[in-house]
Parts: structure tokens; C-alpha cells; sequence
């Protein structure tokens, strides 16, 4: 069976995104108030497993991470074993897919968040100090999330805050950003992962489409709508110690974008003030990528040149994307790759993202 | 205003020493409601008059919600001494950009109303009224021209109806739509268009524009037209997606899509995404029996404008590499909208053979054409 271990090129890396998964939503009871228990009691103890992977299809699971009973990635020592000791990467950042942010109960969702990073700090976090993890919040409620933020900010297991990437609005929006500033405050990444509900919006720019597949493509269109939300509206200018990891979104789309946007910006500019230098240089200066999934061509030639056409080694972060099954007997990692951008990928950049507990 | 255009020979002189070029890509305008009239059908006049366009911003102004803040969205010294708007007085248009260029051919891209009302009959009638208005008072006038049937998208049966009706006029090139659409365009609500235009050997073109119920990201509206413009390229992504996973082109395997105004840059990323996912998920999607990269190759092609311009040009040479064919690209200005791309200062490193193709050979070979005596 294929696993995630490739004969050592993994050693000393630092996976920028693991999934682990809620296996029941009553692990999370002991964590909630009796309001929330007897409201979930009455509801029928619904689960928020969220439909980002269909459950049954190839791509929410390696094969080897279907194991008996559970969710994939539901099991901790299954996933330290698979994602650690096999890999030799020495951490691991957990990026727990709960449907918090689809809830449209806003009080519902804030209990929701801090119950599950009760739950992470108590049964993963405490499990193996080469896991960390990023704090959930609910965005549906800024002024919950900074709470949260400020509840978590000490524990230094908690390394970045999660939204995700489909909100009621665009990311951009003044509305959010007490959330970055209460990141940025305690030198805490945001990290925009695949997946939320959209507040209703359609996953694509023209309407619903007809297939998964269609949704999953769509993904990459949801996230350049958010880069260009952050940068146009000003909020890389208003938090400027704000770092932004994309996570599951790819990024080989990023070179023609940065293009894009610097063209119309250059006859646009007036419209937004604020944006007072290219958007490419604020977008490098604040933006890092996650690695996988990796849109790769067959030629590996094609992939270096578009990394090359981002015009800095210093954006992408590795991740293996644990349990999705993006890869196959290729590994995770592309092997054209210069020795210095390997080492970028695989540790440096993320030691320069995150600050790591010992 | 004067002085703008009479600095155009000047530069057109360079170009002139050049091979000529087909601009696929030019945007011609109505000059008054009242010369609409005299094509509407008369049973519409009154509400026409009365209710007028209705469809998805509640503000009525041009470029509603987001105002073009580049002069109207047009090229200053585009408008014309006669006072009407730019790219609605035929001589002018003539003199400043079809004479003054080596322009073998130019296809006019009609930016009306028409595909956005939420009165598919009204729609018909508009595009009834501006096909005809077009036909008469443009291609009739010169014979570079080629026209882009304007239908009702959004209705199949009556859009498909306008596509026969006109494609009688063989200086009717291809069919226009918008990608601010209702559905992606792969559903089964636009087949029947494309029945029609495979039936009668007509390109599809997807022009830039439009509006739509559809926020342009998947969390909501933007604030700003810089992102709505910016952003306008994955409403495009999200069509070849759809139609690739739809089956459109195993059902219609003479269909053939031209993107307009939407940026090409990303087309590599987009099919190596394509390519990955559909295999893996392939079981959702039987009906998908070749390669998404194959099938864009095959039936899409792009214009140029507006250029993804990268600080290193080799950059842009690369990607048109990714795309594993040099027939994908045809050039197009976009006269005479503000972010016109100018023959002489795009694209200017190509080799040469290259540049034929973009500039010419891809377009003949596409819309079929001659090569004009120069």
C-alpha cells in the first residue's frame, strides 16, 4: 500500500496542513455548557462533518488512512505514525475540518469553535509536542473570534487562526477585521483553508454547478476572490504585521493573477488609495501557500518555471495534506526542485511564518 | 481631443510596416435610443418606454454597481467630434482605427443590453432589433468587418431561434454571450444553443461583462469595479470547467468557444488542475472520456487583451508554452475601452513566427477567412 513515507526526503520537514477529524460530536459535550448540550440533546446530536470530501470518494482519504471505524484522521496514534514517524517531518500543524463556520446560528458557532480547541488542546495537542494546531473561530461573529483568540494566544500549541474560505462576505471586508488585528497582535498567522459554507453564495462566480468535481475545482476561483478582497480593501495596509497562509487552495494560478491585478492596478489605483505600491509586492511580502494540493503538469520543467514566475522562494510551505489523497507514488514533493527551494519549502519558510513551541 | 487622434498616423506608421492583423476584438455601440426604435419591433416600443432594462443591480447607471473609473470605461480620445459616445460613430471609428491600422479583419463584439434582462421576450426583441441595426448600419459599411449575433441567453429556445434567423448573414462570424451567467455554462439551459451554432459551424464567444444574481467570488460581492475587473477571469475558469465536466463537448464535438476579455495567463494552471482532479474523481463524471487539457485544446481558444503583462516577458513566453499549442491566442485591441491593448506595444518580444499566428493566422483559421490582398 502507498503511504506517505518517500524514502527520507520528508526528514526535518514541517507539514503545513494535517487533518484531523471530530470522530463523534459528542467527544465535544464535555466542552460545552448544559445550554448547549441540551440544545444539541434536543437536535439529535447533530453532527457538523462537514461535505467538502465526500466521505465515500477517492479524494477525502488515502487508502492507508481508511482504517476500521472513525473518520479518517479520527484516530490520533494512526495519524502521528503515518504523518510523523514515517515521514521523519518533525511537525505537524493540525487544521481540524469541523462545520463550525457553516453554522448560521452565530452563538451556536462561537461554542462550537471553543469547544473543539478544548477538545484539541486536551486529546491531540497534549498527545505529542511535535503536533500544533490552529485555533478555530467562528467568523460569523468577529468580536466571539477575537475573544477566542485571546483565550488561545498563551497556549503556543496554538500556532495560526483557521477561517475559512468561503464567508458570507469577502475576506477583505472591514467586518473581519478585528480578527486581524487580534492575530497580528499575538504574531498569529491567519490561515484560509478550503471549505466554510459561503453564507449561501454559490461556489462559483456563474451559479451552482452540477458535479463535486466542479465544486472541488472551484476552490482555486474562492481563493483568489479572497487575495483580491485582502488586498484591495486595504487590510495588509491597516495590519501590516499580518501574515496570510493559504491552505488547500493551489497555487499555480498565482503568478497570472499577480499580473492581473498589478495591471489594473496601475490604471485603477484611485479607487483604492490605500493600495499605494504593486499589489505583487504587498501580496508576497504577506501571503504564504500551502503545497498541496499541487495542480503539477506532467512536465516538472512547466512546474519550477510557474514557481518561478511567483519571483520569490520564500512563498510556499509544505504540507502533505493529510488524509486527502492528492498524490501517489510521486510523493508530495516535486523532485525539481533546487536544493535551497526544497529547503525553503520543506522547514525554512514555515520557521519563518510560525513561531514554534520548543 | 483633436490633437490625440491626429498623433495616431504616427504611431500606425510602425505598425503599417508590419504584417496586418486581425483584431478580434472591437466593441461598436448604438448611437441613440431613438435609433433603436427604428429597429425594435414596434409591439415592444411601449415597454420598452416604460419598463425599460430590468435585470440584476438595482442602480440603472452604466457599469452599475461598479462605475469605470477610467473615463466611462473608454479611451479618452475615442469619443468622437460628433458628440456621441465612443465607438457609436461609424466614420470616426473608421478613420482612427480601421484605417489607421494594418486591421485585415476586425469581429465587432456589440456591448448591449441584450442576455442581461430578466424578460426573455424583451430580451429577444432587443436582440432582434440590435442584430438587424448592426447588420444594416456596420457590416453592410465595410467589408473588414464581421459581426457577433447577440441572443437571450438565458432562454435556449429563443436564443437558439435568433442564432438561426441570423446566421443567414454570413458576415455574422460567432455568437455572443456574457459570463456573468445565471448557471455555468456547461447546464443543460444552454445546450440548445449550442446545437444551433454547431448546426450552422458558428464559434461561441464569451465576452467579458454582463450582469448576474452570481456575486463574482464564492463569499459574496466585491466593493470595488478593481476587483470586479480583476476578478472577471475565474467567472471564465469557472465556465471551461463546467463545460468541460458536463460533457458539452462529447455531446457537441464541432463546438467550438472563444474566451474574449478574460485574460489567458491562467489557462495552464487551470488545465493541470483539471486534469489532476478529473482523474481521481473520473467516477462522478463517466461521461468525460478525454483529457480536460485535450478538450480545451481542441475547443477553446483565447484573445489577448488584456495581456497579463509579467515584469520578465520570457514569463509570458513560458506560459504560452504551458499551453502546448501555439494556436490558443488571437489578438484583439478592445477598441476602444480604456485598457485597450496597442498592436505596437504588446507582446512586442514574440518570435516572429509566433507573433504571425497570434496576430493573424490563428484568427483565419478559426473564423475561416481569406487572407486580404494588402
Amino acid at each position: 500500500m502507498k503511504t506517505l513515507a518517500f524514502s527520507g526526503r520528508l526528514a526535518g520537514a514541517i507539514d503545513c496542513d494535517v487533518h484531523n477529524a471530530v470522530p463523534s460530536v459528542k467527544v465535544l459535550y464535555p466542552y460545552l455548557s448544559e445550554y448547549w448540550q441540551d440544545f444539541m440533546a434536543e437536535a439529535g446530536h447533530p453532527s457538523l462533518e462537514p461535505n467538502y470530501y465526500p466521505v465515500n470518494s477517492a479524494i477525502a482519504a488515502r487508502p492507508e488512512a481508511r482504517g476500521a471505524g472513525g473518520p479518517p484522521g479520527a484516530d490520533p496514534d494512526a495519524l502521528i505514525s503515518l504523518v510523523l514517524d514515517q515521514t521523519g517531518a518533525k511537525r505537524a500543524i493540525l487544521n481540524c475540518l469541523y462545520g463550525v463556520q457553516a453554522l448560521y446560528n452565530e452563538y451556536w458557532a462561537g461554542a462550537m469553535a471553543t469547544a473543539v480547541n478544548d477538545w484539541l488542546a486536551d486529546q491531540w495537542l497534549d498527545r505529542d509536542p511535535r503536533l500544533s494546531a490552529s485555533i478555530i473561530v467562528a467568523p460569523q461573529n468577529p468580536a466571539a473570534a477575537v475573544e477566542e483568540i485571546e483565550r488561545r494566544a498563551a497556549d503556543s500549541r496554538f500556532v495560526q487562526v483557521l477561517l475559512p474560505a468561503r464567508t458570507q462576505m469577502p475576506l477583505g471586508r472591514r467586518y473581519y477585521w478585528p480578527i486581524y488585528e487580534a492575530a497580528a497582535r499575538h504574531k498569529l498567522p491567519v490561515c484560509i483553508h478550503a471549505g466554510g459554507g459561503g453564507g449561501g453564495n454559490p461556489p462559483t462566480p456563474v451559479g451552482w454547478p452540477t458535479y463535486y468535481v466542479e465544486e472541488y475545482l472551484a476552490v482555486a476561483q474562492g481563493f483568489q476572490g479572497q487575495l483580491v478582497s485582502l488586498l484591495a480593501e486595504g487590510v495588509f495596509a491597516k495590519v501590516p504585521d499580518l501574515k496570510v497562509v493559504f491552505a488547500e487552495s493551489g497555487f499555480t494560478w498565482l503568478p497570472s493573477l499577480l499580473w492581473r491585478l498589478d495591471k489594473n492596478w496601475k490604471g485603477l489605483r484611485r479607487e483604492v488609495p490605500w493600495v499605494d505600491r504593486l499589489p505583487s509586492e504587498i501580496i508576497r511580502e504577506h501571503l504564504k501557500i500551502t503545497l498541496q494540493p499541487l495542480d503539477e503538469p506532467d512536465e516538472l520543467r512547466r512546474l519550477v518555471e510557474t514557481i518561478d514566475h511567483i519571483q520569490s522562494d520564500q512563498v510556499l510551505l509544505f504540507s502533505s495534506d493529510y488524509p486527502h489523497w492528492q498524490f501517489d507514488e510521486e510523493g508530495p514533493l516535486p523532485m525539481a526542485l533546487s536544493p535551497e527551494a526544497e529547503r525553503n519549502l520543506l522547514f525554512a519558510n514555515a520557521e519563518r511564518t510560525y513561531r514554534f513551541h520548543a | 481631443m483633436l490633437d490625440h487622434v491626429t498623433e495616431r498616423p504616427a504611431r500606425a506608421a510602425r505598425t503599417k510596416a508590419r504584417q496586418p492583423f486581425i483584431d478580434c476584438d472591437i466593441h461598436n455601440y448604438i448611437q441613440s435610443d431613438a435609433v433603436l426604435m427604428r429597429y425594435l419591433d414596434p409591439h415592444w416600443h411601449n415597454h420598452h418606454r416604460t419598463y425599460g432594462h430590468r435585470s440584476n443591480p438595482a442602480l440603472t447607471f452604466h457599469g452599475a454597481p461598479y462605475p469605470r473609473l477610467a473615463g466611462v470605461g473608454k479611451r479618452k480620445d475615442a469619443a468622437p467630434p460628433s458628440g456621441l459616445t465612443a465607438g457609436a460613430d461609424f466614420d470616426f471609428f473608421r478613420q482612427q482605427h480601421l484605417d489607421a491600422l494594418p486591421i485585415e479583419y476586425g469581429i465587432l463584439n456589440c456591448l448591449s443590453r441584450v442576455g442581461d434582462q430578466l424578460n426573455s421576450d424583451y430580451d429577444a426583441a432587443l436582440a432582434r432589433a440590435m442584430n438587424d441595426w448592426q447588420s444594416a448600419e456596420w457590416l453592410a459599411a465595410d467589408e473588414r468587418l464581421l459581426g457577433s449575433i447577440m441572443v437571450p441567453y438565458e432562454d435556449g429556445d429563443l436564443a437558439a431561434e435568433e442564432i438561426r434567423r441570423m446566421a443567414a448573414d454570413k458576415r455574422c462570424a460567432q455568437v455572443l454571450l456574457k459570463p456573468r451567467t445565471r448557471e455555468p455554462l456547461g447546464r443543460k439551459r444552454y445546450w440548445k444553443i449550442y446545437e444551433a451554432a454547431e448546426a450552422n459551424d458558428l464559434p461561441i464567444a464569451v465576452h467579458f461583462g454582463g450582469y448576474s444574481q452570481n456575486p463574482i467570488t464564492s463569499s459574496g460581492w466585491s466593493s470595488f469595479y478593481f476587483e470586479d475587473h480583476t476578478n472577471m477571469p475565474q467567472t471564465f475558469q469557472a465556465h471551461l470547467i463546467s463545460l468541460v465536466c458536463e460533457g458539452v463537448f462529447e455531446r457537441f464535438p464541432r463546438l467550438r468557444i472563444i474566451c474574449v476579455e478574460g485574460g489567458f495567463a491562467w489557462l495552464p494552471s487551470l488545465m493541470w488542475r483539471m486534469d489532476k482532479h478529473l482523474k481521481r474523481l473520473a467516477d462522478e463524471v463517466p461521461h468525460v472520456t478525454r483529457r480536460p487539457s485535450d478538450l480545451v485544446r481542441e475547443h477553446i481558444r483565447f484573445t489577448t487583451q488584456p495581456m497579463e503583462e509579467a515584469p520578465n516577458p520570457q514569463h509570458i513566453l513560458q506560459v504560452i508554452e504551458h499551453f502546448e499549442t501555439d494556436e490558443m491566442l488571437m489578438f484583439a485591441t478592445d477598441y476602444p475601452h480604456w485598457d485597450y491593448d496597442n498592436p505596437d506595444r504588446v507582446l512586442e518580444k514574440l518570435p516572429e513566427a509566433l507573433r504571425r499566428k497570434i496576430f493573424v493566422e490563428n484568427a483565419r483559421k478559426f473564423y475561416g477567412l481569406e487572407p486580404r490582398a494588402a
